[in-house]
């Protein structure tokens, strides 16, 4: 199908799509348009106002901060992909993100802003505990990571706020993400997959994060995991308590892909997988 | 004489054009002051229509009209499953009740193609819903709602065999089975479309991407009532068919009679929205089998019964059961089958012809059927087969299908030896013995096809002029590479180089008679054609040369410059092209002779000719997550004599995706209300380059006696072969799970929820 008309409005800064967001009943960001337009094709969506992002400078870099690595607003899923600066997790989500044109065009904000219920980088960036920093009317703001998903297709952005940066925190630990792809393998997006990050001291699990995608509305912290795991030595039996309690705290979603039973499987399959390679990872 | 060019891998002259994007296509047409045509679809999979509310949308931007059932209801489609009710003939556009979720209910007119969209979104349709039926088995059912009260039933076709006899009574073995062989979508690259163009005559010139311009030609213009000869239809190049483009839809006929009504160009092309909703699906029959064996395997009698689901019009998925039927014997000796079928609606979209055209339904249920005695007689898969293959030809199977030749052994001990089936099986072991988290499965499928099933006469021509030759084809290809082969063949039998030929095809104007390309059909039968075409153009050459020379006809002979002239006198010799240039003028020939140089050629094939092979194929299984992965697939087809290795085993390739992508991915999913679950390609899964490994190919070459090329039909062959393969080598990684049968897909849920 064709979108309906829209006006398309490419601006030069943020502050100039802040504006053209505010002065519009229904407009929508574009920067890779990845998602963007296949909705509109789809008549899913009908904005009046498209804001294209993709000519504003400075929003595509990946930069060391000391604390955390920056990613900007026009960063694409293939520089996340083959970046040293990139924490593990994030970078195998991005490989498996779409195929080679969507990884060349679509971009790391604009996946965590359209918050798939299945994608790939949401569960790596909430098991990393980033910062989503977002700009608005009224100036900018930070939400992390634990508020920003709020339901499907849903987060914390509001209509006239622009994700302009994702800040990832440099902490010691080994972070791995896997999953299982609609079609098979890594392809497609996920049945189900699990982000994680573990934090090792002396010898034992001091923290961790872990996170799950396709298996409830939304990318969901796996807290009941996490509490298995912590404070263990993360031995093949401690990661098996973890996996048991991978769903504890997501309604599991049957859709065509997998039944409930399936999926609240993979996810405990995954979160034994991904966390096995993250303490791998940790050293 | 230059060396033969057949048989020789040669480059496929279309390609250059269609990977720059040089390719033209009805969509890249630009025509001057064309409409565009939007389509308003059926939400509802069944209802009677109340009333459509046609106001807003005719008053919106740049509207030219908006038509309904109201407008051009009456007009209905020849209906072409044989023997079904009248009144189950397809409306080219709803005028009382929808039977689909897709069906066209209006259509919108406008100067552009967005004010179409837009204004068809604005058109506003109410119904009153009736009861719904999508599975076939309850519409064959006593209680189920009619599609068709008329007809009285939903089963409106039926065929097969009336036999009272059991053929499996009295077996030592008795191996029974039932089957969904899963609806699948075509998906061509190219979705449909026309362009309708009418002229101030009266006439129309019709493009649109079809299979056979002729077939579409016959169907619109009996439809829409119009006289013959002022229809005149085309195809430009085409991104595929797979059988769903054979037969024209009602869009298309909506088309061509809006334009002779406007008296301006009219164009639609559907998106892939609409094709996966509108475009007629494939496969979708529900089989339940028992199979008869000694207790050494050998098998004495296959009794079959088939519900085949048609969708909501009976078109050719309501029948092609009956194609089913003709396969059912594959590559082995039966003595006793009996196949009864029946075709049902169901408030779905059509089904139709896609890849194999129930042929591949026959191999999956006979090849599931095979491995299964096998498990219960505890013998290898290749053992079974060995067993039962047929070996002496020609010969006519229990249920009536001549089989011309054969050496099906030859095609399995060659994919044997090609895969490494025995490394396999040791491989297999260790991962068993060993409780390895990946197991391995191998699965193998040995087939026979029936190929140019029927339609068997196809026309050719070939016209030499001083400059050029000019070969015309009634096949059509859309993906094949005729522009290559056929030329090929031409340049072999003229003496002339490929790039002095010109091919033309898929234009009733000027192919005078054509079957179209389907049913693997174009080379045994169109190649035939062109090759008698070319000869006949030898022999007038001759005769023309032999006049001029003033010698006798017998004398002239090619001579080994390429040139036509007396035997043994090379300074004698003409070109083809320098005697065309003679040809032209009445003056130069002898008596009786007509002017030009050209002829053309029928072809009359007696027989189908039947094509087989062995395809095996190797799976890994993640035991923890139902997870396969084709790791392996090896293909040995023998499709006769091959005239270019390179587009046979593309047709392979294309054919092994597809038959993996409907063994592992690929289903049509409507839920109990009729409503299409997965209607994009995010959610309908075909097959990509990640899911597939590197094919191995190889062939046997028996050729057949039924036409003078040995050639038989390699078009569907790969996906005939492949889909039991993949099927049998994941049902073999199962065994140790104890999984008798999955149907397809073999999707990872499936095989999680089975071994789990």
């Amino acid at each position: 199908m064709y979108p309906r008309n829209f006006e398309y409005v490419a601006v030069e800064s943020i502050d100039e799509a802040v504006e053209a967001l505010s002065s519009s009943e229904f407009a929508k960001v574009m920067s890779g348009g990845m998602s963007l337009i296949p909705m509109m094709k789809l008549r899913l969506l009908s904005p009046e106002t498209v804001v294209d992002i993709g000519r504003v400078g400075g929003l595509d870099q990946i930069t060391d901060n000391g604390d955390h690595v920056s990613i900007g607003g026009l960063v694409r899923h293939r520089d996340i992909a083959v970046s040293e600066l990139v924490p593990q997790a994030l970078r195998q989500a991005a490989s498996w993100t779409g195929d080679p044109q969507v990884r060349n065009r679509g971009t790391t904000c604009g996946a965590v802003a359209h918050a798939d219920l299945a994608a790939d980088q949401t569960a790596a960036v909430l098991a990393l505990g980033a910062t989503m920093v977002v700009q608005g009317p009224s100036g900018t703001r930070e939400v992390l990571a634990d508020d920003w998903f709020v339901d499907t297709m849903t987060s914390a952005l509001e209509p006239d706020e622009i994700l302009t940066e994702i800040r990832i925190p440099q902490r010691a630990g080994g972070t791995a993400y896997d999953k299982l792809g609609r079609r098979g393998g890594h392809t497609d997006y996920a049945v189900a997959g699990v982000a994680a990050w573990v934090a090792k001291d002396n010898g034992s699990i001091s923290d961790c994060r872990i996170a799950l995608t396709g298996v409830g509305s939304k990318p969901t912290l796996a807290s009941g995991a996490v509490e298995a795991l912590i404070g263990t030595d993360g031995s093949e039996s401690a990661i098996a308590d973890a996996a048991a309690r991978a769903t504890e705290d997501v309604t599991v979603l049957e859709d065509l892909y997998g039944s409930e039973e399936y999926k609240a499987h993979l996810a405990g399959v995954y979160v034994k997988r991904a966390v096995t390679q993250a303490l791998a990872a940790a050293g | 004489m230059r060396g033969s060019i057949l048989g020789a891998a040669v480059k496929r002259a279309e390609d250059p054009r269609f990977v720059r994007g040089e390719g033209r296509y009805i969509d890249d047409m630009r025509v001057e002051g064309a409409v565009w045509m939007a389509c308003v679809r059926s939400p509802l999979a069944h209802g009677r229509i109340t009333s459509i509310d046609i106001d807003e949308a005719s008053r919106a931007p740049g509207v030219i009209g908006v038509y309904t059932g109201t407008d051009f209801g009456a007009y209905r489609m020849p209906i072409p499953a044989v023997g079904a009710h009248e009144s189950t003939a397809r409306p080219i556009i709803a005028s009382d009740v929808v039977r689909f979720a897709g069906e066209l209910v209006a259509v919108v007119v406008a100067e552009s193609r967005e004010a179409a969209s837009d204004a068809a979104s604005l058109v506003w349709p109410e119904f009153d819903s009736l009861p719904v039926v999508v599975d076939p088995r309850r519409a064959a059912g006593q209680d189920a709602p009619l599609l068709f009260p008329e007809a009285g039933s939903n089963v409106v076709v039926s065929g097969g065999d009336e036999s009272e006899d059991d053929p499996v009574s009295g077996a030592e073995v008795v191996i029974g089975l039932e089957l969904e062989n899963q609806r699948v979508a075509a998906i061509p690259l190219e979705p449909n479309n026309a362009l309708a163009i009418p002229d101030d005559a009266g006439n129309l010139e019709l493009w649109v991407g079809t299979q056979s311009v002729h077939l579409a030609r016959n169907r619109i213009f009996k439809t829409l009532g119009l006289d013959r000869d002022r229809l005149r239809v085309r195809v430009p190049d085409m991104g595929g068919g797979f059988g769903a483009k054979i037969s024209p839809y009602p869009e298309q006929i909506l088309c061509a009679a809006i334009a002779l009504e406007l008296g301006r160009p009219v164009r639609w092309q559907e998106d892939r929205i609409e094709n996966l909703a509108a475009m007629s699906h494939g496969r979708a029959q529900f089989h339940k089998v028992r199979l008869g064996a000694t207790a050494e395997g050998r098998i004495t009698g296959l009794d079959w019964n088939v519900i085949a689901d048609g969708g909501a019009y009976p078109l050719e998925g309501a029948v092609l059961a009956g194609y089913t039927r003709r396969m059912a014997a594959g590559p082995y000796d039966i003595p006793a089958i009996r196949f009864r079928w029946r075709g049902v609606v169901t408030n779905t979209a059509p089904t139709d012809a896609y890849r194999g055209a129930g042929r591949p339904e026959a191999t999956m249920t006979l090849e599931r059927l095979m491995d299964l005695l096998a498990v219960e007689l505890d013998l290898d898969p290749v053992e079974i087969r060995q067993r039962n293959f047929i070996t002496e030809f020609p010969m006519t199977t229990a249920v009536g299908e001549r089989y011309d030749s054969g050496a099906y052994s030859d095609a399995l001990d060659l994919a044997r030896d090609l895969v490494g089936y025995d490394e396999l099986r040791t491989e297999q072991k260790r991962r068993r013995e060993g409780n390895d988290r990946f197991q391995i499965g191998i699965g193998v499928s040995s087939y026979v096809e029936v190929t140019a099933p029927d339609g068997r006469k196809e026309w050719g021509a070939v016209e030499v002029t001083p400059d050029e030759v000019v070969v015309y084809s009634g096949a059509s290809s859309h993906g094949q590479g005729h522009e290559t082969t056929f030329t090929q063949l031409v340049a072999d039998v003229l003496g002339v180089e490929r790039d002095r030929i010109r091919f033309v095809q898929g234009d009733t104007a000027s192919i005078a008679h054509g079957g179209g390309t389907m049913g693997s059909r174009s080379m045994q039968l169109a190649g035939s054609a062109v090759v008698g075409a070319g000869e006949s153009v030898i022999e007038k050459a001759r005769r023309i040369a032999a006049h001029v020379s003033e010698a006798a006809v017998e004398d002239i002979v090619m001579l080994d410059n390429g040139t036509i002239g007396v035997a043994g006198v090379p300074d004698s010799g003409r070109s083809l092209f320098q005697l065309a240039e003679i040809a032209a003028d009445p003056a130069n020939l002898p008596d009786g002779e007509e002017p030009g140089l050209g002829a053309d050629h029928t072809w009359v094939q007696e027989a189908a000719t039947i094509p087989f092979g062995t395809h095996i194929s190797v799976v890994e299984l993640d035991t923890e997550t139902g997870d396969v992965r084709l790791i392996r697939h090896a293909a040995c087809d023998d499709c006769g004599v091959i005239f270019n290795r390179m587009i046979v085993d593309g047709q392979v390739h294309g054919g092994v995706a597809q038959g993996a992508g409907q063994a592992l991915l690929e289903r049509v999913v409507y839920d109990d209300a009729g409503n299409l679950q997965n209607a994009n390609l995010t959610t309908y899964l075909m097959p990509t380059a990640t899911n597939l490994p590197l094919i191995q190919i190889d062939h046997t070459v028996t050729p057949t006696d039924q036409n003078v090329l040995g050639a038989k039909g390699i078009g569907e062959a790969g996906t005939i072969g492949s889909g039991p393969a993949v099927v049998n080598a994941v049902h073999d990684a199962m065994a140790p799970f104890g999984v008798r049968h999955l149907d397809m897909p073999l999707t990872s849920a499936r095989v999680w929820a089975a071994i789990s």
